[in-house]
């Protein structure tokens, strides 16, 4: 285990990620989506996972619900222990204890992750029957508590309502709803607002701080937005061709960025900082194929600052303080450049 | 500068049939300089597409004037406009992976406009194509590729290419970076920018990522609900907003800097935008604004100038 999963590890500890690896058979070979992720979710906090489409974000975290479809997925390596218990590689039905109940997950696309054939309120009302033992007519009732719950207008009505009578950020409050049903410790938002406009997005953005307050549960926020991550939250892990490259607290990310990579997408972002006027900077060339990852940095190839080294061997986690970490050869001792534009640690070197 | 464009209240309504009209442009004017950028904003739903394609005679006007040069242009375009105009003005849409046909190879997508338009030999039109992909930052030899051997990025780049082979004068850009990742993006954004200055281009850039339209954009445009709301430079708008619904708009826009985020009290808006069919009189940003007097139920407000800044706004609040 690293030494920054080791420093956070304590009682609040949730959820613990370690070394999940996960790959996909396809005609063309097999894909290495996930290569070794370690991560901790803590009671109360939002970690935010950011990186670009392709970088194994939502997989990771499919791979936890167990929503990978196996085959052609395969869990290679890693273990996920929420509360200690092992939840990787449960069967479907072994598998409802967890999923639905102690993890709810909401996703990308209301209009398409939810049933057309069924009301509103009875598929909110389906894990409850499911996972607590209600009955129809109980269930239905907490339903629409729980669309008054998620700030819906006339929820009594709604809940009689199909899916394509609700607006796109209507569905997206009925899936909040409808995750957070059981009183699940974790919530996990794969990309919520990303289909939605700026006002609707913040309106759900604070609905799910709204519910966190009120019942105390993490959040796994996934999404590729800057913006929604410095909004929302307390840790953020930066993933990179399947590896997480940087993690910390959300200003150690922003205001201390130790990884190229991280420094890259706030350089390639418009700053609305009127005193500071920026030309965009874009990351050359796309992110590695998966299909034969390189051997090194999977950055590498696009790093201004690429070493040597950087192509031939996989950097460790350099630890800048706490559970701050990069996993850039630039943070070790012996690297000669260490660009201005970078954070490094005092107290250097390999750990 | 003169101005290229010249949009007079131009409305486009579309027949839902029963009687129903949505509303989906709704007297729209609006002037663009040569070599001006400007940028236009709103929800989905607003009508921002709809105007850009009306303008460009993608749809047929229901009524008002778009002049070009001066010379006002058709109604309702027939093949014959379409063939004349596309060599002055050209459009880049927003999904990169729909609008290119997938049964055509690059070369044959980029080349279709010069093609059409024949003053060149087929060598010629190759050696042209060949020069815009290296342009656009692809390779010469992606020509006989089909679109879905590129990633998102690269068929915007084709989308571009095929755009501005022609040479046009003004390109509407519908959303151009959407469907892009940031790292990309910026890629994009960078290469539009150089194109449009050695090319001498005037954009109009629709989009709804108000950082990245402030940042391209030399003004800015808010659209609400067909109607245009505010209009102003790009900067002075967008942080110093007049009209509420820009106000909110902004508000709601995310900046990546958390301690911003936490210092500042959260804007979200009640409610959604309402159904552009058969819609009411007076501002149509009423039934959601928190500054709403009556007057604004009953009477419309015009797009007027403020006095000491060079900003329209369609707000009972500055008359």
């Amino acid at each position: 285990m690293s030494a920054a999963v080791a420093d956070t590890k304590n009682a609040s500890t949730l959820l613990e990620v370690e070394n999940l690896a996960v790959e996909f058979d396809t005609y063309g070979g097999t894909v290495q989506a996930v290569r070794g992720v370690n991560f901790t979710v803590q009671a109360g906090k939002t970690l935010a996972i950011v990186g670009e489409s392709g970088c194994g974000k939502s997989v990771t975290v499919q791979s936890m619900m167990g929503l990978i479809p196996m085959p052609p997925g395969r869990i290679t390596a890693g273990s996920a222990r929420l509360r200690g218990q092992e939840i990787l590689g449960r069967t479907l039905v072994d598998g409802r204890e967890i999923r639905g109940s102690q993890i709810g997950m909401i996703f990308q696309d209301p209009m398409t992750s939810l049933n057309p054939t069924m009301t509103i309120g009875k598929q909110i009302a389906e894990p409850l029957q499911v996972h607590r033992g209600y009955s129809a007519k109980k269930a239905f009732a907490r339903a629409i508590e729980l669309l008054e719950m998620s700030k819906i207008p006339e929820a009594a009505k709604r809940a009689s309502q199909y899916p394509f009578e609700f607006s796109g950020g209507m569905l997206q409050r009925a899936m909040i709803a409808m995750a957070i049903s059981c009183k699940p410790s974790i919530l996990i938002a794969d990309e919520p607002t990303t289909a939605l406009d700026v006002t609707i997005q913040a309106q759900i953005l604070d609905l799910l701080q709204d519910l966190q307050k009120e019942t105390g549960m993490a959040i796994v926020l996934i999404t590729h937005d800057l913006g929604v991550v410095a909004r929302m939250a307390d840790e953020v892990a930066v993933m990179y061709a399947g590896k997480i490259v940087e993690h910390g607290s959300v200003d150690d990310v922003f205001y201390r960025s130790a990884h190229p990579y991280t420094l890259g997408l706030k350089l390639a972002m418009p700053n609305n900082d009127p005193s500071r006027q920026h030309t965009l900077q874009p990351i050359e060339g796309s992110p590695p194929d998966l299909f034969s990852p390189p051997l090194g940095c999977g950055y590498c190839a696009r790093c201004p600052y690429a070493m040597q080294l950087c192509c031939s061997k996989h950097p460790q986690e350099f630890v800048m303080s706490g559970a701050h970490y990069s996993r850039c050869w630039l943070h070790h001792a012996a690297a000669l450049s260490k660009p201005e534009e970078l954070y490094f640690s005092a107290t250097q070197g390999d750990q | 500068m003169a101005d290229l464009l010249e949009v007079n209240e131009l409305t486009r309504f579309f027949d839902m049939g029963n009687g129903e009209l949505c509303h989906a442009v709704d007297k729209i004017s609006l002037s663009i300089a040569e070599k001006e950028i400007v940028g236009l904003v709103g929800e989905s739903g607003s009508g921002k597409s709809t105007f850009g394609k009306t303008v460009l005679g993608l749809h047929s006007k229901t009524s008002g004037t778009v002049k070009f040069r001066g010379e006002t242009l058709p109604q309702q375009y027939r093949p014959a406009d379409f063939q004349r105009l596309a060599g002055k003005m050209q459009m880049i849409f927003q999904d990169p992976y729909s609008s290119l046909n997938p049964r055509m190879t690059v070369g044959e997508i980029v080349a279709e406009g010069i093609r059409l338009h024949p003053q060149l030999n087929s060598a010629g039109i190759k050696e042209r194509v060949a020069e815009w992909l290296v342009k656009v930052g692809l390779q010469a030899d992606h020509m006989s590729r089909y679109p879905h051997e590129f990633s998102g990025g690269q068929r915007q780049r084709i989308g571009i290419a095929r755009a501005l082979i022609l040479a046009p004068e003004f390109v509407v850009c519908d959303e151009p970076i959407s469907a892009l990742d940031v790292s990309v993006q910026a890629q994009v954004v960078n290469l539009l920018g150089e194109l449009k200055e050695s090319m001498g281009l005037t954009l109009l850039f629709i989009a709804h990522d108000l950082s990245m339209v402030r940042y391209v954009s030399d003004r800015m445009a808010v659209m609400y609900l067909g109607s245009l709301v505010e209009i102003g430079k790009a900067d002075e708008l967008y942080f110093d907003p007049k009209h509420p619904y820009t106000e909110v708009l902004i508000g709601s826009n995310p900046e990546p800097d958390p301690e911003f985020e936490r210092s500042r009290p959260s804007t979200a808006i009640r409610g959604e935008i309402p159904s552009p069919v058969n819609v009411p009189a007076g501002c149509r940003f009423a039934s959601r604004c928190e500054k709403v007097m009556d007057v604004c139920r009953q009477v419309t407000p015009p797009l007027l100038q403020l006095k000491d800044l060079d900003r329209q706004v369609a707000c009972h609040l500055y008359r």
